[in-house]
């Protein structure tokens, strides 16, 4: 997963929605992979998404990086604890195998595929579209009375307010840096009390932001319901119609190599 | 402390697509005990500027001293507290610093960081909340009863408790009343009177021409012009160019150079306007 990054290309121009969508199809589908060659080529997607969307591949690395530790646990997990008949390597509880070692390779492919393609979702589609997209995908729970376009709202706000408390929480931190507190020094109990001087701050003007917010939109006459009319209109053409053509044609191939 | 900066450039988010050049290539010199000014529109990279002079941004290429500390892209994280007891800074917008319960924990919060005794600290607080003209009965009360300007008195009085050598005020009057920003001027001013240094953005021309001896004009992110007030403010090109306004008194003076006074160089204050205009209804 990244932070948006801006940017132009076929995969940005992309409905988000269908995006949005195709995305947890492909997570999804990554589970049907069950050979090297349905895996390869499943890599070998990922890697042509990634190509067309024009952003430098250092991007989808870091993505990688909050769950580095998860990757290594799981595959060395996979690679010391899988049963087998006839181990290369046997010690106590531990066990080395083939068997293990495929596993764990699978296993780390689909790690990667998992997260570039989310990366790809994030890097390519603002959170206000991705929230947008939820907003029209769920239209049709109206009809049983969830609050559909509150629940949008919520979601938008709240995505707006990461950026802004992200740099809050910049700005609190080199304030309280300036008056000498070394953050990331000393024992953990040190640590732990070097946050108190930020969350408290934080917690202030996040409640006033959001204070100011619903004053402000009730002043504007904020109502929710019928008849509101949208400024940012989705449109679905021609290219999002190729895209769910192209993953079908990507799903009858997997299921051809399964069997393989 | 004298401060200079050496051809120092500062990039925001260097390597992506978004990257920012908040600084570009600036070299000047903030002399030691004086008061300095920088001025410069929204944006322009003055924020960004003074970051770096206690390190809390350090720069994409160049050096930076501040007496015998030199900062460059190099420099780690590690050991730069007596830097920043030496640099106090007044954020824009301070108030949301504060977290303590009370008023007097919060002033006390710097000094104990810089590892004043509690005893010392406390006093420090007493002195300092009434240096910055509140009643001593508000130590005992919660920041957050305050009013926005108590608030940020407090938040001035918690950064000028640690005794900083030189002090760097980021629009520390934004907001403020005209009494309540007058009487701030006047307490900055007589910290420096005492031998401190004092950095002054602002985007009130009038407080530069009443307060400061030395001036530095930001556009985006290159130092465009620097030197005394009087003199910057006579720098035809930048008014042309309407990258920098006049205090009133300027302006008023230009305006009469309309109706047939003539000024050799624009005065910048109300006395040394007042000055002049007595001087040329009485010569002719
Ligand atoms: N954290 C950041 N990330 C990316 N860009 C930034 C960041 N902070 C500032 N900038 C950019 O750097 C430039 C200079 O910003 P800076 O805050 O130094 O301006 P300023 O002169 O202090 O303006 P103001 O008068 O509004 O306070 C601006 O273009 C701003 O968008
Ligand atoms: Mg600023």
């Amino acid at each position: 997963m990244g932070r948006y990054l801006p940017g132009d290309s076929l995969v940005y121009r992309l409905d988000p929605r269908g995006k949005f969508l195709l995305t947890f199809y492909f997570v999804g589908i990554v589970f049907l992979a069950n050979n090297v060659a349905s895996y390869a080529f499943l890599l070998a997607f990922v890697i042509f998404a990634v190509f067309l969307s024009k952003i430098n591949f250092g991007f989808f690395l870091k993505g990688l990086k909050p769950v580095f530790w998860l990757i290594l646990f799981t595959v060395a997990l996979q690679l010391l604890f899988t049963p087998s008949a006839n181990p290369l390597w046997h010690w106590g509880i531990f066990t080395f195998s083939k068997e293990g070692l495929v596993i764990a390779g699978y296993i780390f492919i689909r790690f990667i595929l998992i997260i570039f393609i989310s990366t790809l979702l994030t890097l390519t589609t603002t959170p206000i579209e991705i929230s947008d997209s939820i907003e029209s995908i769920l239209k049709p729970l109206k009809k049983i009375k969830f609050p559909v376009t509150q629940v949008a709202l919520m979601l938008s706000i709240a995505l707006r307010f990461v950026p802004l408390l992200v740099d809050e929480t910049t700005k609190i931190m080199d304030a309280q840096r300036a008056r000498g507190v070394d953050f990331g020094e000393g024992g953990l109990i040190k640590r732990i009390k070097s946050f108190v001087p930020i969350l408290i701050p934080l917690f202030v003007s996040s409640f006033s932001i959001a204070y100011d917010l619903a004053i402000a939109m009730e002043s504007r006459g904020y109502k929710d319901g019928e008849g509101r009319s949208k400024y940012r209109v989705l449109s679905w053409d021609r290219r999002d119609n190729i895209m769910v053509i192209f993953m079908a044609a990507v799903t009858g191939i997997l299921l051809f190599l399964r069997s393989y | 402390m004298e401060i200079t900066f050496e051809h120092v450039t500062h990039s925001y988010n260097p390597n992506s697509p978004t990257a920012n050049l908040g600084l570009d290539d600036v070299s000047f010199k903030i002399q030691d005990k004086k008061f300095t000014a920088i001025v410069g529109q929204t944006g322009s990279g003055k924020s960004t500027l003074v970051r770096h002079i206690n390190a809390l941004l350090k720069p994409t290429s160049g050096t930076i001293t501040v007496g015998d500390r030199v900062i460059t892209p190099e420099t780690n994280n590690k050991n730069l507290k007596p830097l920043r007891k030496q640099v106090g800074m007044v954020f824009q917008f301070p108030e949301s610093q504060l977290f303590e319960d009370t008023v007097e924990k919060d002033i006390m919060f710097g000094p104990m960081n810089f590892g004043a005794s509690a005893d010392d600290a406390r006093e420090s607080a007493h002195k300092m909340i009434k240096l910055v003209g509140l009643d001593e009965s508000l130590l005992e009360q919660s920041p957050f009863d305050l009013s926005g300007g108590q608030m940020r008195r407090v938040a001035i009085a918690g950064v000028l408790a640690s005794d900083p050598e030189t002090i760097i005020l980021d629009e520390p009057t934004a907001g403020l009343d005209p009494v309540g920003r007058q009487e701030i001027m006047d307490l900055f001013k007589s910290l420096q009177q005492d031998g401190k240094t004092i950095i002054l953005i602002t985007h009130n021309m009038d407080d530069v021409a009443n307060y400061a001896e030395e001036m530095a004009v930001i556009h985006r992110g290159k130092l465009i012009a620097q030197g005394i007030p009087q003199e910057v403010f006579n720098n035809q090109e930048l008014l042309k160019e309407d990258l920098l306004t006049l205090p009133k008194s300027a302006a008023f003076a230009k305006e009469l150079t309309e109706k047939g006074f003539s000024f050799e160089k624009l005065p910048i204050t109300i006395n040394e306007l007042g000055t002049e205009i007595e001087q040329q209804l009485n010569g002719d």
